[in-house]
């Protein structure tokens, strides 16, 4: 680790050259976004500090508590910010299933990668868990919210369909195939364009962090390649699970569409 | 049968029987009900007040994917799946889970919907009046043991609406059907049904013809 270059608080202030660069453009172009690119990057500098000194205490702190109490922090974060994020209404019952499918698929899909994949010990060592529980559940909040813009589109935009088929004997399942479908073919989507372009498009943050800071890049491949697994196999199940749960909402336990007053 | 039902302040209907093996025409101005009460029929609204018995049984009491398999409706605007002709009228089989027809019935079908087309042919592509025999041929060939069709002839001209509610008509009595269907065409009400129900802003005000 001795060659890591440690970056001084000058160094670090000299990047911000590019803020300011920006902020010229801007200004020169008419654009008026300053207000936006100064905020934006205040809120980064201040979120990802406190972030620092955070992390910093949970790996000189180490219990079970800590990690737990992060964990739920990040799911509730993660949860509110899809419903928030979603433009279209949701119903109560299907924001039920969004934390459902969220919670229940990523802590799954969580548990097995580290106790099986990596195998760390103890279970709750924050090293590991919370950057590695960020990952998943990052990705897995991405991939839900396009399943669930995609879901609740779909049944607006084909409620005349989902109707006839009902008219015509179909069960619910039957009538939202296509719909269901689509969803969860539009939220893997990103994550598998992803693997197709790693190590040649783009260097992943992670993998690129932990090169900088003196890993040796074939260890920092392999947990990638892990990684990248894991949140494949966590957004697939936390998607699967939404749409699966997720269009059941959309009917009342006669089969018929509920209707959105 | 229809019994002290109410929907909403929609419909409100004191008492009502339908006829089994009877073609019933429901008539009346727009906006009055019609659709209201095959739907309610369908089961894909249920009434808030009295009750709906099909063969003596209360409909709240009948799986309702069942119900609507064996009384099935075509809605007052076709729907058309994506896919080609033969798709579109495949599908109410595949819903209602049960085997698939040959092309020949396929063909056979299109031709007593005065269609002809091929069955390899995009649906989507078919004129309006064509999308609705698209979906009443699908309806017929579920073969249910009630037709509700929402005005089914309503994108048709005069003469194939003739040609093809005749055909309709046919079918229903050789195969023993109930057919009950909702029309603006007083000439197609009088004409074919043998019980005419009249609705005027949800109440039923003429059930003659018994
Ligand atoms: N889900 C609903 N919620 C509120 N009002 C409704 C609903 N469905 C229908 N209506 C109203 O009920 C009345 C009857 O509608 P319905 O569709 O049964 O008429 P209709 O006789 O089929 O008319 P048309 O001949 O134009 O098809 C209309 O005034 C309609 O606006
Ligand atoms: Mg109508």
């Amino acid at each position: 680790m001795d060659r890591v270059v440690e970056l001084q608080l000058w160094q670090m202030a000299a990047a911000y050259i590019f803020v300011v660069m920006l902020l010229f453009i801007a200004r020169i172009r008419g654009i008026s976004r300053e207000k936006e690119i100064l905020i934006s990057s205040i809120r980064m500098t201040v979120q990802l500090i406190l972030v620092g000194y955070i992390l910093d205490y949970l790996f000189n702190n180490i219990n079970p508590l800590n990690t737990i109490v992060v964990i739920v922090v990040m799911e509730a974060f993660a949860i509110h910010n899809i419903i928030k994020r979603t433009k279209e209404k949701l119903s109560k019952p299907l924001k039920k299933i969004i934390a459902l499918s969220m919670t229940f698929g990523t802590l799954a899909s969580l548990i097995y990668f580290l106790l099986a994949v990596i195998n760390i010990s103890p279970w709750y060592d924050p090293r590991y868990f919370i950057p590695i529980a960020g990952m998943l559940i990052g990705n897995s909040m991405t991939g839900i919210s396009l399943g669930v813009t995609r879901l609740v589109d779909g049944m607006d935009s084909e409620k005349h369909l989902i109707e006839s088929a009902l008219m015509l004997g179909a069960t619910p399942k039957m009538a939202t195939k296509q719909i269901v479908d689509n969803a969860f073919d539009s939220a893997i989507l990103p994550t598998i364009n992803s693997m197709v372009g790693m190590g040649i498009v783009f260097l992943p943050g992670m993998m690129t962090g932990q090169i900088l800071s003196g890993i040796s890049p074939v260890t920092a491949v392999s947990y990638q390649i892990a990684i990248m697994l894991g949140i494949l196999g966590s957004v697939s199940i936390t998607v699967i699970l939404f749409v699966q749960l997720g269009y059941k909402t959309f009917f009342n336990e006669e089969k018929q569409l509920i209707e959105n007053e | 049968m229809f019994k002290e039902v109410k929907y909403k302040d929609i419909l409100n209907i004191k008492h009502l029987s339908i006829k089994k093996n009877n073609i019933t025409c429901i008539v009346g101005e727009s906006g009055s009900g019609k659709t209201t009460l095959l739907r309610l029929l369908n089961r894909l609204i249920s009434h808030d007040h009295g009750e709906i018995f099909y063969h003596d049984q209360p409909l709240s009491q009948i799986d309702p994917v069942k119900l609507r398999r064996a009384v099935t409706m075509l809605p007052q605007t076709p729907a058309t799946f994506s896919g080609s002709i033969k798709d579109n009228l495949l599908i109410g089989l595949e819903f209602a889970e049960r085997p698939l027809a040959s092309d020949n019935e396929l063909y056979e079908l299109l031709k007593r919907v005065k269609l002809n087309k091929e069955l390899d042919q995009d649906a989507a592509k078919l004129s309006g009046g064509e999308k609705q025999r698209v979906a009443l041929a699908r309806v017929v060939l579920m073969n249910p043991e009630v037709l509700l069709l929402d005005e089914p002839s309503s994108a048709l001209d005069e003469d194939t609406e003739h040609i093809i509610i005749e055909e309709l008509v046919n079918y229903t009595r050789k195969r023993g059907k109930t057919l009950i269907m909702a029309t603006h065409s007083k000439k197609v009400a009088s004409q074919f049904s043998d019980q005419m129900i009249e609705i005027k802003d949800g109440k039923i005000i003429n059930g003659k013809g018994v």
